[in-house]
């Protein structure tokens, strides 16, 4: 123990430079996953087989084993960011896209008949009722998607991704040497407190960002 | 616009809702109903081979209240709907005080029409002065001019505006909620309003009050109002005309509620009508409404003006009495009314 906390203050700026980038390439994976998910969950809601189409694809992607996806990358897109937030956004996409179609789909039709009735558009319903009406759930999407991709991205070491992944993987390499333990165990940790960190700013965004009317 | 002020027409005590006094402070002045035609319009759903409505062609004068009845499915709403285009017509002309209504943008035409259905369908997620402040903020109205709006409608509909404003609809009762549909519909002070059985989800007490609060509204505002009605009383109450509609959205009668009391077109109207027309048709006329016996020195029961003879009908027989007294709101004796007064009224058939 006492060994493990030593290495971790000796590293301490390695390991804060590879969570920033782990969190970084998840959040820009996420951002990318949640326009494209949303963008699909509306064009496909209300189309009972393009929902199902939608829905089948991104779970199939899922399926992919990530060594596996990231590996078929390379040839593609080479090494380091590209390949990994790729790969993260590809794995993303379900959680996002199934709760927006779920969320959309549970708007009443009684409402979207107000809305129309009101003289609102399409593009105006979509923005001031429907999306706000199931923005509860696409959070909880994108929520899922990011604990998903915290733990995936720790596997794009492999492509020399960034992230704490390069601490797991070097520690694992080196198995046997001195402190190759505590720095896999370091990275390991480090993935499970950006995680939870995460899962912290979620709740602080729903509690922003859930319309206040859907809260009482 | 004319500044002649509302209609005479005594308002049932009790009724008006808290607010209505503000009429003088400068509210302001309604604009009134447009003559609404449709001619000869039909409409075909998309893989029907029946049409759900045939040659519809009415007439609505402007200011007056019609109500559609007849049976599930003859198309009651599909009629209503091509108003306001959110069905399309397959053929047929629509117009509002002349203007060709397929010819414009659905959108803005929609928002000249207002529009309320029994499920209310308030926008959940967003306060109650949002809901209503929805489409004058779509017409661009400035945020003083909506406010005051707002308010001005709570108020109306006895909605007290520091208590209301900003609550979400599901911190209301059904009651409340259908109040505040109505009042979204009217905010930007439609010509025409559009009503899918707004009040059939309440339970009858609800409902007798909405319908009475409604009445006394639309005395004041005089819009041209479709409304859709499974419930004949309803129509009688409510309607200055009633549709009875047959399949495909026939007309089997279109006329005032007395004469379809009095004369019922064939036996399918009469079968709306049900027993009773006799006093049916006496609760279409209010006392106040008709030349008053003078008043003698005999303390009788009484009626308020703005009874109906139904309720005279009733005080007589309560009461054994020959004759009822008619008072006013501040109690003074009108005159008096006898059993004779009562079928008299009902052979020149009524006031209306
Ligand atoms: N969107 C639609 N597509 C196809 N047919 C429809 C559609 N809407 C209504 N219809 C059919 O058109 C006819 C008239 O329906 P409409 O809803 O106008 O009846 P209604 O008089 O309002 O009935 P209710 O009193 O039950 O509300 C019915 O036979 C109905 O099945
Ligand atoms: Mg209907």
């Amino acid at each position: 123990m006492d060994r493990f906390l030593s290495y971790v203050g000796r590293h301490t700026d390695d390991l804060l430079q590879q969570g920033l980038e782990h969190a970084t390439v998840v959040g820009t994976a996420i951002v990318i996953a949640t326009v494209l998910g949303v963008a699909l969950g509306v064009t496909t809601w209300d189309r009972p087989m393009g929902r199902a189409a939608a829905v089948a694809t991104t779970g199939t992607f899922l399926t992919i084993p990530s060594f596996a996806l990231l590996g078929l990358l390379i040839p593609l897109l080479g090494l380091g960011w590209t390949p990994t937030v790729v790969a993260l956004v590809v794995y993303s996409l379900l959680p996002i896209t199934r709760n927006t179609i779920v969320g959309l789909r549970e708007v009443a039709p009684a409402i979207l008949e107000a809305a129309r009735g009101t003289g609102m558009g399409p593009t105006r319903t979509l923005l001031r009722v429907q999306l706000p009406l199931a923005w509860p759930l696409i959070l909880t999407g994108i929520r899922v998607s990011t604990q998903l991709t915290v733990g995936i991205a720790a596997i794009a070491a492999y492509v020399a991704g960034p992230g704490l992944g390069n601490e797991i993987f070097d520690g694992l390499s080196r198995l046997g040497s001195k402190n190759a333990i505590n720095q896999a165990l370091a990275g390991t940790l480090g993935v499970i407190v950006l995680a939870l960190a995460f899962d912290l700013l979620f709740f602080a965004v729903r509690r922003l960002t859930t319309p206040r009317g859907l809260r009482v | 616009m004319s500044d002649h002020a509302s209609p005479t027409a005594t308002v049932p005590a009790g009724t008006v809702p808290a607010g209505t006094g503000a009429d003088a402070d400068g509210e302001t002045a309604t604009r009134h109903g447009a003559r609404i035609e449709l001619a000869d319009v039909s409409k075909i759903y998309a893989g029907q081979e029946e049409p759900a409505v045939e040659s519809f062609s009415m007439v609505i004068p402007a200011g007056e209240l019609v109500c559609f009845v007849g049976p599930s499915g003859c198309g009651k709403t599909t009629t209503m709907k091509m108003v306001n285009r959110l069905i399309e017509p397959t053929s047929g002309r629509i117009t509002m005080d002349g203007e060709d209504l397929l010819s414009l943008n659905p959108h803005e035409l929609r928002r000249r029409i207002g529009y309320v259905i029994q499920q209310i369908g308030l926008f959940p997620h967003m306060s109650i002065a949002d809901n209503v402040a929805l489409v004058p903020r779509m017409l661009g109205w400035d945020k003083r001019r909506t406010a005051e709006r707002v308010d001005e409608l709570l108020h109306l509909v006895g909605l007290e505006p520091g208590r209301f404003r900003s609550r979400y609809p599901r911190q209301l009762s059904g009651g409340q909620q259908q109040r505040v549909g109505v009042i979204r519909a009217l905010a930007a002070d439609p010509p025409v309003m559009l009503m899918d059985e707004p009040f059939g989800a309440t339970d009858p007490i609800t409902r007798e009050h909405l319908q009475n609060e409604f009445l006394a509204l639309q005395r004041r505002l005089r819009k041209t109002i479709v409304f859709v009605t499974h419930d004949f009383e309803e129509a009688l109450r409510l309607g200055d005309r009633i549709a009875v509609l047959g399949e495909r959205s026939r007309i089997v009668q279109y006329d005032t509620p007395d004469r379809i009391l009095a004369e019922p077109a064939d036996d399918y109207v009469r079968s709306f009508v049900g027993g009773q027309a006799a006093i049916k048709r006496l609760g279409l006329i209010r006392a106040g409404d008709l030349d008053l016996l003078p008043a003698g020195s005999a303390s009788l029961p009484s009626v308020r003006v703005d009874a109906t003879l139904r309720d005279v009908l009733d005080a007589i027989v309560a009461h054994r009495a020959q004759r009822i007294a008619v008072v006013d709101s501040d109690g003074r004796v009108r005159g008096e009314l006898d059993f004779d007064s009562l079928t008299a009224a009902a052979d020149s058939g009524g006031a209306r």
